[in-house]
């Protein structure tokens, strides 16, 4: 493509905005464990991908769930990526930035909001986080929703584990949520699962 | 009926044809603006296109239309064929021959478009119709017009 095509694209894409037509913004952002998929909408971020997700898929999925306004628009992820880089270096420890929770719903989105409120460096269990949301039998649906958490990271689903220690899952695969805790210090480096 | 796809995915795979059809059919100095005009108005009625199996088609519609609309609001000038021939040039597309380039500058709209559609960006018959809003038999006639035109001035 030639930088022409791509100036007019740019152009394109800011005159979009202008106009409220920028339904869903996405970016990529590097990090430690690979390449991030950043996407927002008018209210706040609603996706952050894993490095070992599919990013296409992702966005197929935002296109048929929020809308098929989907455009590649770093500029609208600047403060995100910027946060989630200080994050990485150790140097952030609460992110500040709008969220839109509109994938998930009902329980779910109650065991997310109250992982949100983990702080910094501590963990819980699947079962507070089950009682948290309003039903303390509802383990296992609590893990779904860790599972399903459409924003990893900035609601921070690898700060729960299993009654006894045990790591659990990580959409993000095992290796990354180890390497999250030891960032934030929790744990030594050596695995306890 | 197909899912529409994220939009982002629209402009990779159609960005380019839609370019080299606005160059061919309103000059370099136009194609920016109406280029800017077709996916802005593509990207409105989006959300409400009800099928997803031709946005290839649907799209050069709208560019069409924007074309003519580019075309009526200068009292239809003659397109600087000079500098689409050179544009096309850098694209890496074949370098046409600038008599050539000129006489295509030089038809009615319909038959210029037919013409860049079918040897600028390659289109078959049934796109070009849907490109230019017309039935295939019309999009056949224009462009059969336009090359007879095209003969009668080369030769």
């Amino acid at each position: 493509m030639t930088p022409a095509i791509d100036t007019t694209i740019n152009r394109f894409k800011a005159r979009a905005a202008e106009e409220g037509l920028l339904d869903v913004a996405y970016a990529t952002a590097d990090s430690p464990f690979g390449p991030l998929l950043l996407a927002r909408t008018r209210r706040g971020l609603v996706r952050v991908g894993l490095p070992n997700q599919d990013a296409d898929e992702l966005l197929v999925d935002l296109a048929e769930r929020v809308s098929p306004r989907v455009l590649e628009a770093p500029a609208e992820l600047d403060e995100v990526r910027r946060e989630l880089d200080l994050y990485f270096a150790g140097k952030l420890d609460h992110f500040d930035l709008p969220l839109d929770w509109r994938l998930s719903g009902g329980f779910r989105r109650r065991v997310l909001r109250a992982i949100d409120r983990i702080p910094y460096g501590q963990t819980r269990t699947y079962t507070e986080m089950a009682r948290k949301a309003g039903n303390e039998r509802a383990v296992r649906a609590a893990g779904t929703a860790c599972g399903s958490n459409p924003l990893p990271l900035v609601v921070p689903c690898h700060r729960v584990l299993r009654t006894g220690g045990a790591l659990g899952g990580y959409g993000g695969g095992l290796p990354m949520k180890e390497g999250l805790l030891e960032l934030e210090g929790v744990l030594d480096g050596k695995s306890s699962t | 009926m197909t899912a529409l796809p994220p939009f982002q995915t629209v402009l990779d795979e159609h960005s380019a044809a839609v370019m080299a059809i606005l160059r061919g059919a309103v000059g370099r100095d136009g194609a920016d603006d109406c280029f800017q005009e077709t996916f802005l108005a593509a990207l409105r009625a989006y959300p409400k296109l009800g099928d997803a199996s031709n946005l290839r088609g649907w799209l050069l519609t709208i560019a069409h239309r924007k074309a003519i609309d580019f075309h009526r609001a200068r009292g239809r000038n003659p397109v600087p064929v000079a500098e689409v021939a050179a544009e096309a040039a850098e694209d890496g597309l074949p370098e046409p021959d600038d008599g050539l380039w000129a006489a295509v500058g030089a038809l009615p709209p319909k038959q210029r478009a037919a013409v860049a559609l079918r040897y600028g960006s390659d289109l078959p018959h049934v796109e070009i119709a849907a490109a230019l809003g017309c039935s295939p038999e019309a999009a056949r006639r224009s462009l059969h017009e336009g090359l007879k035109r095209l003969r009668k001035e080369l030769a």
